[in-house]
């Protein structure tokens, strides 16, 4: 999949290719280190953040933890 | 008032196979719509994985809800937690911008099934809710029918990429499976016809008093 920036595209490629790797062969095996891919995580955020002033998108907004908080929607409670 | 829908699916995966096919769902076949992906926040707390997903899609709505909606594309934030030793990945997502004219949230928490051992189930919970005066029942009933009729195609564009990751598999299954399968076909079809028998007599007998 291509990024929101079309200049991250490639970095974004590198580092999908690094997490994946890195997911199967070590955090699933119960290694927690995630610096193998950091520095490429890096240099890739750099471009996407940029990318997204330029679309106008509220950063906000997005790093906003919804997931395990108080404010994550809950089922109704009759049960529909 | 949101509209709450909920539904679950087997995969015919184990858990760790779905987790690693998570990231790598899109594209698909049934994914035309989604024209971005991209990772804005990662990190490991305690134990667990915690990412946030930026995706861009098409939004294609009816004509007489143009008039709230003029955007072409829609932001879609996709927050979610995977836990590897309780292999539980749970997804939360969202639309940005536009959630007082509808506001789509789904959950998805994938686990391991404990029905069909080695298999995946996903419990897939929606909100739909939406704030334009005179509007909302109409807009909630559209949103709530489209994510209905794209869950269906949701789950199958994922099962396509898992049966491509994981062809073997597909397949193949494994002896044991077949063995256990096989096994307990055998088990339920002899309690099934013994159902039938212990049911049946009395039927009969009720069918034909003077004969029994």
């Amino acid at each position: 999949m291509d990024s929101i920036g079309e200049a991250c595209s490639d970095l974004k490629k590198q580092y999908d290719a690094c997490f994946n790797s890195w997911f199967s062969e070590h955090f699933l095996k119960g290694n927690t280190n995630d610096s193998m891919c950091a520095p490429m995580f890096k240099v890739y955020q750099q471009c996407v953040k940029k990318a997204m002033k330029e679309h106008k998108i509220d950063f906000h907004e997005v790093e906003k933890d919804l997931l395990g908080t108080s404010e994550e929607r809950q089922p109704p409670k009759n049960g529909k | 008032m949101p509209r709450f829908y909920e539904t679950s699916t087997v995969f015919n995966y184990s858990w760790d196979q779905v987790a690693q096919g998570f990231w790598k769902r899109y594209p698909n076949p049934n994914s035309k719509h989604v024209l971005t992906e991209d990772t804005v926040h990662r990190e490991i707390r305690c134990g667990q994985l915690f990412t946030k997903r930026l995706l861009s899609k098409t939004n294609s709505i009816p004509k007489w809800a143009e008039r709230f909606y003029t955007a072409k594309h829609v932001n879609i934030v996709e927050e979610s937690i995977v836990d590897p030793k309780n292999k539980v990945l749970i997804t939360y997502t969202r639309n940005l911008g536009y959630a007082k004219v509808m506001s789509v949230t789904e959950k998805v928490v994938y686990k391991e099934s404990e029905e069909h051992p080695g298999k995946t189930v996903a419990l897939r919970s929606a909100w739909i809710d939406s704030q334009v005066k005179g509007f909302s029942r109409a807009i909630c009933a559209f949103g709530y029918e489209r994510f209905k009729k794209n869950c269906h195609k949701m789950v199958g564009g994922f099962d396509h990429v898992l049966s491509n990751l994981f062809p073997l598999q597909h397949t193949i299954p494994s002896p044991q499976a077949t063995v256990t399968a096989a096994s307990k076909l055998k088990d339920a079809a002899k309690n099934a016809s013994e159902l039938a028998k212990s049911k049946a007599a009395p039927i009969y007998a009720s069918l034909h008093p003077n004969q029994s």
